[in-house]
């Protein structure tokens, strides 16, 4: 039997590997998939956790669960990829071969990256909210917190879902005024992007709710350190912004396996063609969700829209044809803005969100680029269909893994 | 558009980046640091032809590559050109903003 391995049960692993149990030639093929985690996360979840919107058991389940039948679980952790001798090694030693393999390592907070942020202040008074352990730590603080300086940071540039860390202010205030203290707590977005977000457009839309919700923004800031003991985050050209709650996105990395085996960028993400997702250097090797280096958003909306698209190449490549399926970088996001509303974003490599319709032109029912409550049900309707769809593999309809022109005002990057 | 840097005639778009980056040489880089308030010094050209060369070989560039480069390190980057200096140094090395990642 050929071996497909699988690297990471994440969003990206789960979902390639239900795509492919249905169409892979089980004869033939034997899939197996790699994880290290029992448990498989909804990370989207994350960003609720800490004002007790979600709780634990929203965003944790099993991960055998969405292993289909036929297909191999392995509970590991990956030590180092040998793409010469097409072996995986695992930490007790054991050697896996291959002869197709998917990285889908995702990307991990990387707090140790900057001076002084994982020192005795970490998840005391400073929280992350990219994982479990922050999340709650941070919702256990908040529940008690009477109000301060709360600064919302972002360390630098990709991180998952870039839109969480401006979600995360908005909830916050809505948090706070909920609780009647809003007037107690100053919200400061610090930012290493010269406006609120990536995309011209959308930045312009979300600095003005950031103005209307009264929170400050401090653009351009490159962080050098964070003084605990004044508690301040200090830049390189020494702008210092004082907090007594920082809740920070540290760096976002790969995993360490993916140095390890010198595969990756400095950010230890894998080079990957934008539009195959195949790895540039190996053509047996496969790549997708967070883990790859390619210019779009890392989202669990692109992991599902490429899981759609690596599938058929891999099936190509199998029969030794030439890989057809090229993605066009497509995200789509809901943005929480708070108070029961929200935002929807869509787009991809050459076209920045903008307004318009979503999905069916002259339809919607979603509206794009507007802050409105439909979209906000959509947000929190997306927890059931991550876990019983996309995780899956079942086809959501109406949505396309290439985004569609129709119903929106374009305009190109 | 056209402009006339230093005497030479180049092409800039609208926010004064060369769209040619074979029209650029050091007295052009010396008018538009002038323009930023920089005056260059042999230690910025340092930074400028690394940032050249990592244009030339397609690798994108960010604040965290230019600190490991070897040639300086960011603190350093940032007091040569000063607020913003991964655009700064980009339009004086006549390159391409650097667009910022998703
Ligand atoms: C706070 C937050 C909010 C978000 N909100 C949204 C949203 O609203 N919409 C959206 O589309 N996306 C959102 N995302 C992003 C989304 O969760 C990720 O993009 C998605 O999970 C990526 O999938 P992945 O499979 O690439 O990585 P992951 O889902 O992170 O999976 C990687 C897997 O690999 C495993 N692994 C890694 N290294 C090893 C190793 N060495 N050995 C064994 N196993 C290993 C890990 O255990 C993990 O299970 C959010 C993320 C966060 C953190």
């Amino acid at each position: 039997m050929k071996q497909l391995l699988i690297l990471g049960a994440g969003s990206a692993g789960t979902m390639l590997l239900n795509h492919l149990s249905k169409t892979i030639n089980a004869k033939e093929w034997q899939i197996t998939i790699i994880d290290q985690s029992k448990l498989h996360y909804y990370q989207p979840g994350f960003l609720f956790l800490p004002f007790d919107i979600y709780s634990e058991k929203d965003v944790i389940k099993e991960g055998n669960k969405f292993i289909p039948p036929g297909c191999k679980l392995i509970q590991a952790k990956i030590e180092k990829i040998f793409p010469g001798e097409q072996t995986v090694k695992l930490e007790d030693g054991q050697e896996i071969r291959y002869d197709i393999l998917v990285i889908a390592t995702g990307s991990q907070i990387a707090p140790q990256e900057v001076e002084g942020m994982l020192g005795e202040s970490w998840q005391k008074n400073i929280f992350d909210f990219y994982t479990f352990e922050g999340a709650v730590n941070l919702r256990n603080f908040l529940r008690k917190w009477n109000g301060g300086k709360m600064v919302v940071h972002i360390t630098e540039m990709p991180i998952k879902c870039p839109v969480a860390p401006l979600e995360f202010a908005f909830l916050a205030d809505w948090y706070f005024t909920r609780k009647g203290i809003r007037n107690k707590v100053d919200i400061t977005y610090v930012t290493p992007l010269s406006g609120a977000f990536t995309k011209p457009i959308a930045s312009k839309k979300l600095g003005y709710l950031l103005s209307e919700k009264s929170i400050k923004i401090v653009p351009d800031f490159a962080i050098e350190r964070v003084d605990t003991v004044n508690k301040k985050i200090i830049s390189y050209d020494d702008i210092q912004v004082p907090y007594d709650l920082l809740v920070t996105v540290p760096t976002n990395m790969g995993d360490e396996a993916i140095a390890r085996s010198g595969i990756g960028d400095d950010l230890n993400f894998v080079p990957t063609n934008k539009h195959t997702l195949q790895s540039k250097t190996y053509d047996n090797i496969f790549v997708v969700g967070d883990a790859t280096d390619i210019p779009t958003s890392k989202a669990g909306s692109v992991a599902h829209f490429e899981a759609e698209i690596v599938v058929k190449n891999i099936l190509s490549y199998m029969k030794n044809q030439p890989l057809r399926e090229s993605f066009d970088g497509h995200a789509n996001c809901f943005v929480e803005t708070g108070f029961n509303k929200a935002m929807l974003i869509d787009f991809n490599y050459d076209h920045q969100p903008t307004d318009g319709v979503f999905p069916i032109k002259g339809i919607g029912p979603l509206p794009l680029l507007k802050e409105s409550r439909l979209p906000h049900w959509g947000k929190h309707a997306f927890k059931w269909i991550y876990w019983n769809m996309l995780l899956k593999g079942r086809k959501v309809p109406f949505i396309s893994p290439n985004m569609s022109k129709d119903g929106k005002n374009l305009e190109e990057n | 558009m056209e402009k006339i840097i230093a005497g030479a005639t180049v092409q800039v778009n609208d926010e004064g980046y060369l769209t040619d980056h074979h029209q650029w040489n050091r007295e052009i880089a010396n008018e538009i640091a002038e323009e930023e308030g920089i005056e260059l010094t042999e230690r910025h050209f340092e930074v400028i032809t690394f940032i050249q060369d990592q244009y030339a070989a397609e690798v994108p560039l960010t604040i965290r590559k230019i600190g490991k480069s070897g040639i300086v390190d960011i603190k350093e980057f940032y007091q040569l050109f000063p607020n913003g200096p991964l655009k700064k140094a980009s339009r004086i090395a006549g390159i391409p903003k650097p667009v910022s990642c998703i």
